[in-house]
């Protein structure tokens, strides 16, 4: 008798949405990314990307029955992280760094806090912080080549580099080992640049010239596909926005977050991309919403319900602060991607938002 | 009787660092490496140790109103002789701790010692109270620099402990990784204590 009988507080409004329910959709929504990145490396970043899963899995069911509180992993929210976290990987990386990722985004960033719902940042986005504090290299080089293209997306990648390396070796070595957000950081640093303008000889903008190659439509196909050297689950744009178009029109994520994260990039990357001495080119606002992880950061982890804002204004601060310190790190920090960091500073500010942006309750008059 | 309760209660019960959360500072800055680990205790234990017998001795006719300064005086002339004689004797070790040995002038444990203890007790217990409190100290320190030394560099006093092939997980050398070691230990110091 006592089960029929729900004694609750309003509202008393239902519907079949679980949490079960969200989690096992979004890993479906980022499955796309997943058979694409098999694709261009092989079959190591399914196999990474499970370990990873798993290993969250099995930490998250060991903790909870250290705690002595219900083993919830079913509710697919612990594989959803270790998943994210291992997409945030190199394929490249040794076997054990999605485990110590995951062991330490659900441990760290989740259970400590109190598990599901009370964790202050992104699990998966802490996680790949502390690999990136603690094995910087392994971390940022490395990366593997997709299949048949090159790691910095340029099109056509052996005709131009046969014609690098006799020109200059340093820009041959960027052009060819580098991923492209750290081939446009790099041509940022000026002393760069005039090492490598000074090898061709006075006359050629060598810097610019790498720069048009990066940018053009070519290159930009090969963004959009994921036919370029990143992590595992960030490569490709088209993949990830299949994903979520599917989390849209299952009303599963809302759109205010991607929109005005993206839109923000997009606007100030027009205004303050273009390199030194670079012409201008229309095309740069699209390189820099495909490149690095900005498509996953922004439709997979910026929208995680617990650490974005509850109301809808909040929700366009966020993703504003989102973009704008994605753009700073970009532009003028040191890393050459910024959206992991750029996350994980608005989720700490969203208790904030929140409550500046809380909507006066009906009939309440302003003090 | 006294004399071993106040002795004793430093290292476990009345814990600085887990248990009363006195003197971070140096706590996060010297706990990368077991040596710089010890060093900072023994040279803590030591100002400690002394200042609190001078403190005590004095206390009689220390006015109420410029009690701190006083503290601050005693604490800074012990803090000297330390910092000098590391100088001497032990250049590397006070070349590695720099600024966090002159810093001990004002580190809260001592401070808090002076004013929650040596004033008001005896010679005697005050002595039992700050060997007592340097243990404390010295052993929160130790462990928390045998974590992330062994985590961080793979070694342990400077002896190689983990293989070769080890990649050393830099992250515990860092600010944050002292604040999660540290986090951990306290879990783990009030888990015990909630069982007994």
């Amino acid at each position: 008798m006592k089960d029929k009988y729900i004694v609750s507080s309003a509202p008393h409004l239902h519907d079949k949405t679980t949490t079960k329910n969200v989690m096992w959709n979004v890993v479906i929504a980022l499955s796309p990314a997943l058979v694409f990145a098999v694709y261009y490396w092989g079959f190591r970043a399914l196999l990474l990307t499970l370990l990873g899963a798993v290993s969250a899995v099995v930490t998250e069911a060991l903790i909870q029955k250290l705690r002595r509180v219900p083993v919830t992993v079913s509710d697919g929210s612990a594989f959803l992280t270790g998943m994210l976290l291992s997409y945030n990987i190199n394929a490249g990386a040794p076997w054990w760094m999605p485990i110590m990722g995951s062991v330490f985004a659900i441990a760290v960033g989740k259970q400590v806090f109190g598990g599901l719902g009370n964790n202050p940042v992104n699990p998966a986005l802490l996680g790949r912080a502390f690999l990136l504090a603690s094995w910087p290299s392994l971390m940022t080089s490395g990366w593997l080549k997709p299949k048949s293209g090159a790691l910095s997306g340029i099109a056509d990648p052996d005709a131009i580099a046969m014609n690098l390396k006799a020109l200059s070796p340093k820009a041959f070595d960027l052009v060819t080992g580098a991923t492209p957000l750290k081939v446009v950081q790099t041509l940022r640093d000026s002393s760069f640049v005039a090492s490598i303008n000074a090898d061709a000889g006075e006359g050629i903008d060598l810097a610019n010239r790498i720069f048009t190659n990066i940018t053009e439509m070519d290159a930009l196909k090969n963004l959009f596909w994921g036919n370029i050297g990143g992590c595992i689950g960030e490569v490709s744009a088209f993949a990830l926005l299949l994903g979520a178009a599917y989390l849209l029109y299952k009303n599963i994520i809302e759109w205010r977050i991607p929109l005005f994260y993206i839109g923000t990039v997009f606007v100030l990357s027009f205004i303050f991309g273009p390199i030194k001495g670079a012409g201008f080119s229309p095309m740069l606002p699209f390189f820099h919403i495909f490149a690095g992880g900005l498509m996953l950061g922004a439709f997979f982890m910026a929208t995680d319900y617990t650490t974005s804002p509850l109301t809808k204004n909040g929700r366009i601060i966020f993703a504003i602060g989102c973009g704008l310190l994605t753009v700073v790190i970009r532009f003028v920090g040191g890393y050459p991607e910024g959206v992991s960091y750029s996350i994980l500073f608005m989720n700490v500010m969203t208790p904030l938002i929140d409550k500046l942006t809380m909507p006066k309750a009906f009939g309440r008059v302003k003090k | 009787m006294s004399f071993i309760k106040e002795l004793t209660k430093g290292i476990i019960k009345e814990n600085p660092i887990f248990v009363i959360v006195l003197g971070m500072c140096p706590t996060l800055a010297t706990s990368t490496s077991v040596e710089n680990a010890l060093g900072m205790g023994m040279a803590a234990t030591f100002v400690l140790v002394c200042s609190n017998i001078f403190i005590s001795l004095i206390k009689n006719i220390t006015p109420d109103k410029i009690r701190i300064p006083v503290y601050v005086v005693v604490i800074a002339s012990f803090v000297t002789i330390v910092d000098l004689s590391m100088a001497a004797f032990i250049p590397d070790l006070h070349k590695s701790l720099g600024l966090f040995i002159p810093l001990i002038v004002v580190n809260c444990i001592i401070l808090g010692r002076a004013e929650a203890f040596a004033n008001k007790n005896n010679v005697l217990n005050s002595i039992a109270d700050g060997i007592g409190m340097g243990l404390g100290f010295t052993l929160a320190l130790s462990v928390v620099a045998t974590i992330r030394e062994i985590l961080g560099n793979g070694t342990w006093l400077n002896i190689k402990v983990l293989p070769e092939t080890y990649d050393p997980m830099l992250i515990t050398l860092l600010a944050p990784g002292a604040f999660i070691t540290l986090g951990f230990l306290m879990a783990l110091m009030n888990m015990l204590k909630e069982k007994k």
